[in-house]
């Protein structure tokens, strides 16, 4: 009886530790849904704030447009129906609110009930006219066109140059912008921390003797976790004020300013793991290297460097990987303009930064929302593929050595 | 053709030596010194704001006076709620993959995936945990909602220290309890488990650093910019430290005046860090060398 109940007990003990350990897996599978279920939803949406209508005259040739087309139209940077392939019409943009250009108020009615009426009788009247207003106007017997969307593509998004996606009438979703910004900040960040971080790591496991390396480098883990927030502000109150200064630019908040904390960041990781991949190079065959007449510097960049050139690239892609993520010290100090970056001395946007800075605004399941779930996805996919990649090759090395 | 002499090429290679040595270890002071001094500068900035009226009272005028408690206690409702959430399935977990489930397909699946949601961006774990805990499950922006997605943020650290920890306790601790007759799972509970402890600690400690850090998971799941009131159950939203500072930082009402209090905040933060850090070290030497005396 005894013995059974202990069994009993034993199993759901058991049970109880392979669910538990199952969570983290649960977790990443929930996080590719909810983020792709999002996510993806933005590609059967259509580029209009929903719940209007963009209308034309009905004897109009031009009955799709694309959302930068309309954005076009309405900065008044297309001006004629001929450059979007109709005839040789001047466009003329009716919004709602211009609407007490044309008609009194008591021709539209006390409550609007004549709205409609209106709107319909402008759009048959004027032949160029292009007018965005609510679906609730757009009533049976309408006289004009209603211009169609196409859902927005995998294309308009990626190769997109505006990022707008509050805009009216139409969204501007393209992410060139911040994916460029995003590399441009994350390789400015490697580059500085790369050679300086691989320069600490050879002198503390090579030169530094072992006190000054037992007091550095638990110093250095410890810079590790300072929170990406602190960094930001650091580098908000010291870094951005020296590189306007320095540069003599109208703000200092720029991509150089994003690139330096984040290499100050990637530091610690750089440097640690670089480290303990130099630690692993076998004794024997640093010794056979000074027995040969190598002096220690011959051996450290012939011998010890070449041996533990994974466990570096491993640090290298890490700190790209961890650059990449990173959100609250890059949108205290980059600026946050959505435009594509031509040099480091220009506010640049980063993916991360712009989710944290605008799904706060984004009304939950709307375009905009779905959006920046979108720009999650891509974040996700970014860096797992990074890991797996450090992953793949720490795994080898592994594998060598045994 | 003359060979160079031998005493000359000896004498260049000690030369380039000790330029690169003395290269590389500029280099390398030189970056712990840039670190330091970032640490230096907020402890400098900040620590004539500190005061106990500073820890202890509520923001008052745009939050350009008065103090940062409601952020205190907001961050330490999340990371005790967050350790409430990942301790004991992080260590479940741990026990699981290193006492039960020791080799083939299934440990390299559950490790694999371990790995990946340690690599996962934290503004991920803050789209997700809107997603799931703040619209799906109707939390709403509040305490609960954000240990949650901290407790996931933080689950992976927790397995991985509790699995050296363990990794860390003899195999004859546990063939001598299983030769005495134990059960599996007394010999965990009863041998294993009390001898890995402290370094399972030590884990817990470090993670407390990091969620009392973390700002982007928390953007959208919890943080408030101002609160007059404190919360009043889990399921109110919270004011927290790392999310106070950058408002102070960007978006107060008056920036350049509201600047010590963000010194102070930033001092905080950085304190805790340091804190944590050091006593996780103190302890993992105290008890280490407990285990060798033994």
């Amino acid at each position: 009886m005894q013995s059974s109940s202990k069994k009993f007990s034993e199993r759901f003990i058991e049970g109880l530790l392979l669910i538990s350990s199952s969570i983290t897996s649960l977790t990443v599978v929930l996080i590719v849904l909810f983020l792709f279920k999002e996510g993806l939803g933005l590609f059967s949406h259509s580029a209009i704030e929903e719940g209007n209508v963009i209308a034309v005259n009905k004897n109009n040739q031009v009955s799709v447009l694309s959302a930068e087309q309309l954005k076009d139209i309405f900065d008044q940077k297309i001006v004629n129906w001929k450059e979007l392939g109709g005839s040789n019409d001047s466009i003329i943009l009716f919004r709602l609110e211009d609407i007490s250009n044309y008609y009194s108020d008591e021709q539209i009615g006390e409550n609007f009930e004549h709205l409609p009426e209106c709107i319909s009788k402008l759009n048959d009247s004027i032949s160029g006219i292009i007018s965005f207003f609510p679906d609730k106007y757009w009533t049976t017997g309408f006289k004009g066109k209603k211009i169609e969307f196409n859902k927005i593509t995998i294309k308009e998004v990626f190769a997109g140059k505006e990022w707008f996606p509050t805009a009216h009438p139409a969204a501007q979703l393209g992410i060139a912008p911040l994916l460029l910004g995003t590399l441009w900040v994350s390789l400015g960040a490697i580059l500085l921390a790369l050679p300086l971080g691989l320069a600490s790591a050879v002198y503390l496991s090579e030169i530094a003797n072992k006190k000054v390396r037992s007091i550095l480098k638990p110093l250095i883990e410890l810079l590790a976790g300072i929170p990406s927030v602190v960094y930001g502000f650091f580098g908000l109150v010291v870094i951005v004020p020296l590189i306007q200064q320095l540069f003599n630019l109208p703000v200092g908040e720029t991509g150089l300013a994003g690139s330096i904390i984040l290499g100050i960041m990637a530091l610690p990781t750089i440097i640690t793991i670089s480290e303990d991949a130099m630690n692993t190079t076998p004794r024997a065959m640093k010794e056979a290297s000074l027995a040969l007449g190598a002096s220690k510097w011959q051996t450290i960049y012939k011998i010890v460097i070449p041996y533990s050139i994974s466990g570096i690239t491993a640090a290298a892609i890490l700190g790209i990987g961890r650059a990449i993520g990173e959100t609250m010290a890059v949108l205290m100090v980059t600026g946050n303009a959505a435009i594509i970056p031509h040099s480091l001395l220009e506010p640049v946007r980063t993916i991360p930064a712009t989710i944290a800075a605008e799904l706060g605004e984004a009304p939950a399941g709307g375009l905009h929302y779905k959006a920046l779930f979108a720009l999650g996805c891509i974040l996700f996919v970014i860096t797992l593929i990074i890991n797996l990649i450090v992953e793949f090759i720490s795994s080898r090395k592994k594998y060598q050595n045994s | 053709m003359n060979l160079p002499d031998e005493n000359k090429l000896e004498k260049l290679k000690k030369r380039r030596q000790r330029i690169a040595f003395i290269i590389l270890g500029t280099i390398g002071y030189s970056i712990v010194a840039i670190l330091i001094s970032i640490l230096t500068f907020i402890i400098v900035k900040g620590i004539s704001v500190i005061s106990w009226d500073f820890l202890t009272s509520m923001p008052e005028e745009g939050m350009t006076k008065g103090g940062i408690f409601p952020a205190i206690l907001g961050s330490f409702y999340l990371v005790t709620g967050s350790i409430i959430v990942a301790f004991p399935i992080g260590i479940m977990a741990a026990i699981c993959m290193n006492e039960y489930v020791k080799h083939g397909t299934a440990k390299k699946i559950i490790k694999q995936m371990t790995n990946n949601l340690a690599g996962v961006p934290s503004i991920v774990f803050g789209l997700f945990g809107m997603a799931l805990f703040v619209n799906k499950l109707g939390f709403g922006d509040s305490i609960i909602a954000g240990s949650f997605t901290l407790g996931l943020l933080i689950l992976p650290i927790i397995i991985r220290t509790t699995e050296e920890a363990l990794k860390s306790v003899d195999d004859t601790f546990r063939q001598a309890s299983i030769g005495l007759g134990a059960s599996k799972w007394q010999t965990t509970k009863n041998v294993v488990l009390p001898i890995a402890f402290p370094k399972i600690i030590t884990g817990m400690i470090l993670s407390i650093g990091r969620v009392s850090g973390e700002t982007a998971p928390i953007l959208f799941t919890v943080a408030a910019y101002f609160l007059p009131r404190l919360p009043q159950s889990m399921f109110d939203q919270a004011m927290a430290l790392p999310y106070h500072l950058y408002v102070l930082a960007t978006s107060g009402t008056n920036i350049s005046e509201s600047r010590p209090m963000a010194y102070g905040t930033a001092l905080v933060l950085v304190v805790i860090v340091l804190f944590t850090n050091l006593l996780a070290n103190a302890l993992r030497k105290y008890f280490s060398n407990k285990v060798k005396m033994n």
